[in-house]
């Protein structure tokens, strides 16, 4: 157990650090330079002149549906590790049963693939 | 490194591949393959039906995750009878509503195949698994019509909910696991028969929390609250098939769990089980009432099925047991005959759903309403019809377990019940003539009217066919 | 000692960062608050020494959940002030069944108990961690004794990528697209065409 952890103290140390230096960096920008903010200089502003609309707009569906298919295959590849990891011990009948795993979220892909869900109009 | 012996899990392994060659073959040929991945789907279900009915016997596999019995032998049939009768029903249905998509019978195929893991699950994640595999379909094929407001919000509507019941059954299902260090349910089994004095505190907690997780599934009160909208929204075929296959396979579920692994726990499921099953037919009698849309009816209708259903599980016996199997197989050949009548009701303007719209129908089309009207009689548990045996064995099962009060609350919300299906026959026969529907009744939804109208009708003259095998099928669960 | 400090400050961030989800005023400050939490989660993990939960909470969550959220913050475009009516209104409810939750757990927790045959029956149990890492003993048994659950999975997924598509895609008429294909297999020949053209008599 410990020496899982001590593994991962660098990792902790080098949050730790990346932590510290953005505090820094914030708080001095914060404190050296001269606040002196009025409506005008903190408001939205294009090239000069205001803005027509909103900066927020509406994203398309589609954003969303790229977004499903990446969670799908993302969850496949989480599968993938253990995988990799324990390939030597499980034998042939683990690798198969990974392919077969392959398979089946292959039909997904040459589903998505036909239908047309991976082109952008 | 011991393969699994694949032979009792034969017809899921089939429904499996032949879910994925027909979506690549639908993908290939395009939406004008919707007729024969229709047909190709219901005959995968079919031949899945048919392998079910070599095995025989007890027998587990992959690592005890799975077993095929008796009992769910006599379960998935009823499931294969749900699902390919549904796509049957939406055939023609899709075609003039424009909705036709080959997806929609091999979601359905797929679903299938989730009911079929949730039947045969001895596991709580293959449970789990299963139960994630069907509804994931099902919540698709809700909102199947995308641009039909309703049956969008009833889509989003079951998924949030489904979610939500998904999340409280495997809160439970960890509190379970935390507690035994199993989730195999021989293992569950083995830990509770051999417990002496009070439970512990942490399984009772996580079985109250499987059972909400269930009877959401099965959409008994107070868990009920998506059943109306989803019902009035999703298309007419999909309430149909919602009506029976899912409730059907999570009725399975819910015994072969509370039976099974929980059978020593009785006493303390029991209680909850009666509240459930005495808020679902009182509520279910009650609140169709005041229902004019026709499937918002049936809807309120199916909960309190669901709560008779439930009363042969209160009765935890073998009786009980074999009553709710009974019931389940009579309440599929009632729902889908009565849905073949909603989807006959159709005009030139479209689909209608009012009751109302019903008037005079025995003067316009004398077979079909006479047929609505057998079906009705036969809900409303109107003796000789099949659903007054269905209700029949359950009460007798209750009676015998001591659960007098609870069978005579159940006789009493039948007879309100009734009110409501003989308003109906009410409209059909004498009140005044309303516009003609059109004769455009397809010949398979026909064919499948009779033959349901038929067993509901004949069912007195013959009905050890069914009672014998759900007698084998309950009495599996009560061996060793 | 570094392990108990790491603890607090993980879950005081976790605890705070939470919070900040359900009161932040922007939705999509919420959304990156999520992935703070989700982050802290994935320490907390580890300090248990399940490694493999917290990879799969910082692939899967703050990788994928948090985008497709950030996504479907962006796509429904809701008035921030409006997303925030009704929060007082239902906060007693709610607060209710957040409370009754809690006590619940707290029983259940002050009263846990074990089954006494927990040793002979539990199912696969985890490998001390001096022997294997976490992932290395799930990879040992979900491919081979777990294999029913995992295709179960697979099949999951695949409905899970259908449906996606059934209720999301719209194909869109008349848009031009590339087809390289087609551009590939244009020779000269099929467009370009010589004409031999007499002086003062046109083509």
């Amino acid at each position: 157990m410990d020496g899982l952890l001590r593994e991962y103290l660098p990792i902790l140390i080098f949050i730790g650090i990346a932590t510290a230096l953005a505090i820094v960096i914030l708080l001095a920008s914060f404190i050296v330079a001269r606040q002196r903010p009025d409506s005008e200089k903190v408001s939205p502003y294009e090239c000069g002149f205001a803005p027509f609309n909103d900066a927020r707009r509406q994203f398309d569906v589609r954003f969303y549906l790229v977004a499903i298919l990446f969670i799908i295959f993302d969850l496949e590849v989480a599968f993938l590790f253990p995988w990799a990891i324990s390939l030597s011990s499980i034998g042939i009948f683990g690798f198969c049963s990974m392919l077969l795993f392959l398979v089946i979220l292959t039909v997904g892909f040459i589903y998505e693939w036909k239908k047309g869900a991976l082109e952008w109009e | 490194m011991v393969i699994p012996n694949l032979t009792p899990a034969i017809a899921e392994i089939f429904l499996a591949c032949s879910g994925m060659l027909l979506l690549v073959y639908g993908v290939f040929r395009g939406d004008s393959s919707v007729r024969s991945v229709s047909w190709l789907s219901v005959l995968s279900i079919v031949i899945a039906g048919v392998f079910l009915s070599f095995g025989d016997g007890r027998n587990l596999t992959f690592n005890g995750q799975f077993i095929a019995d008796d009992y769910a032998r006599f379960m998935k049939w009823l499931v294969v009878l749900g699902s390919s009768l549904a796509v049957v029903m939406s055939i023609s249905y899709n075609k003039t509503e424009k909705i036709e998509k080959f997806e929609y019978p091999i979601l359905i195929l797929f679903s299938t195949l989730g009911m079929f893991m949730m039947v045969s699950a001895n596991d709580l994640i293959s449970l789990y698994i299963g139960l994630e595999l069907q509804s994931l379909a099902l919540y698709v094929v809700a909102a199947f019509r995308r641009d039909s407001l309703r049956s969008s919000e009833a889509g989003l509507k079951y998924f949030v909910l489904g979610a939500l019941s998904s999340g409280m059954l495997l809160y439970g299902a960890s509190m379970i696991y935390g507690f035994a260090g199993t989730t195999s349910f021989d293992g569950l089994a083995v830990t509770l028969r051999g417990g002496t004095g009070e439970p512990a505190v942490g399984l009772i907690v996580g079985l109250v929390f499987l059972i909400t997780g269930l009877a959401f599934k099965v959409s008994a009160v107070p868990f009920h609250m998506w059943t109306p909208d989803v019902y009035e929204g999703a298309p007419t075929p999909v309430t149909a098939f919602f009506a029976v296959a899912p409730k059907i396979a999570a009725m399975a579920l819910f015994v072969r769990l509370l039976i099974g692994p929980f059978g020593v726990l009785l006493s303390e499921w029991q209680q909850v089980i009666i509240l459930i099953s005495v808020a679902s037919m009182v509520f279910g009698a009650v609140a169709a009432l005041w229902q004019t849309n026709i499937k918002r009816l049936l809807a309120y209708s199916s909960i309190g099925h669901v709560g008779y259903a439930l009363v042969g599980l209160a009765a935890g016996s073998e009786a009980g047991v074999r009553g709710v199997l009974i019931y389940m197989a009579i309440y599929l050949a009632m729902n889908v005959g009565t849905f073949c009548c909603v989807l006959a009701m159709r005009r030139s303007s479209g689909m209608v759903e009012n009751i109302f719209d019903l008037a005079g129908l025995s003067r316009n089309q004398p077979v079909l309403a006479f047929a609505f009207a057998a079906l009705m009689f036969s809900m409303a548990g109107i003796p000789p019809l099949a659903g007054f045996f269905g209700k029949f064995y359950i009460f007798i099962a209750a009676v015998d377990a001591g659960l007098v009060v609870l069978a005579i609350l159940g006789v009493l919300s039948s007879v309100v019940s009734a009110f409501y299906y003989l308003r109906i026959i009410k409209i059909m026969f004498f009140d005044e003539s309303a516009e003609r529907f059109d004769r455009a009744i397809t010949g398979e939804i026909r064919l499948i009217l009779t033959v349901a109208t038929c067993f509901v009708l004949f069912f007195f003259l013959r009905p050890g066919l069914i009672v014998e095998n759900a007698e084998s099928a309950a009495r599996v669960l009560f061996v060793g | 000692m570094i392990a108990a400090i790491a603890f607090y400050c993980f879950s005081a961030v976790a605890v705070g960062s939470a919070i900040m989800v359900i009161s932040a005023r922007n939705p999509v400050h919420s959304v990156l608050f999520l992935i703070l939490t989700f982050f802290n989660a994935a320490g907390l993990f580890i300090l248990i020494g399940a490694e493999f939960i917290a990879m799969i909470l910082i692939v899967v969550y703050v990788g994928a959940v948090a985008v497709l959220f950030l996504f479907v913050v962006m796509m429904l475009d809701i008035g921030f002030a409006q997303m925030r009516e009704g929060f007082l209104q239902y906060l007693p409810v709610g607060g209710l069944i957040g409370i009754i939750l809690a006590v619940e757990l707290i029983l259940v927790g002050g009263s846990w108990s074990l089954s006494s045959k927990i040793q002979q029956i539990r199912s696969s149990p985890t490998p001390s961690l001096e022997k294997m890492t976490n992932t290395h003993a799930i990879g040992n048994v979900l491919y081979t004794e777990y294999i029913y659950l995992f295709q179960g999975a697979g099949l999951t997924l695949l409905v899970a990528m259908v449906g996606a598509i059934v209720l999301t895609l719209r194909t869109r008429r008349g848009v031009k697209k590339q087809k390289i294909a087609k551009q590939i297999a244009r020779r000269p020949e099929d467009s370009v065409k010589l004409h031999n053209v007499q002086t003062g008599s046109g083509v």
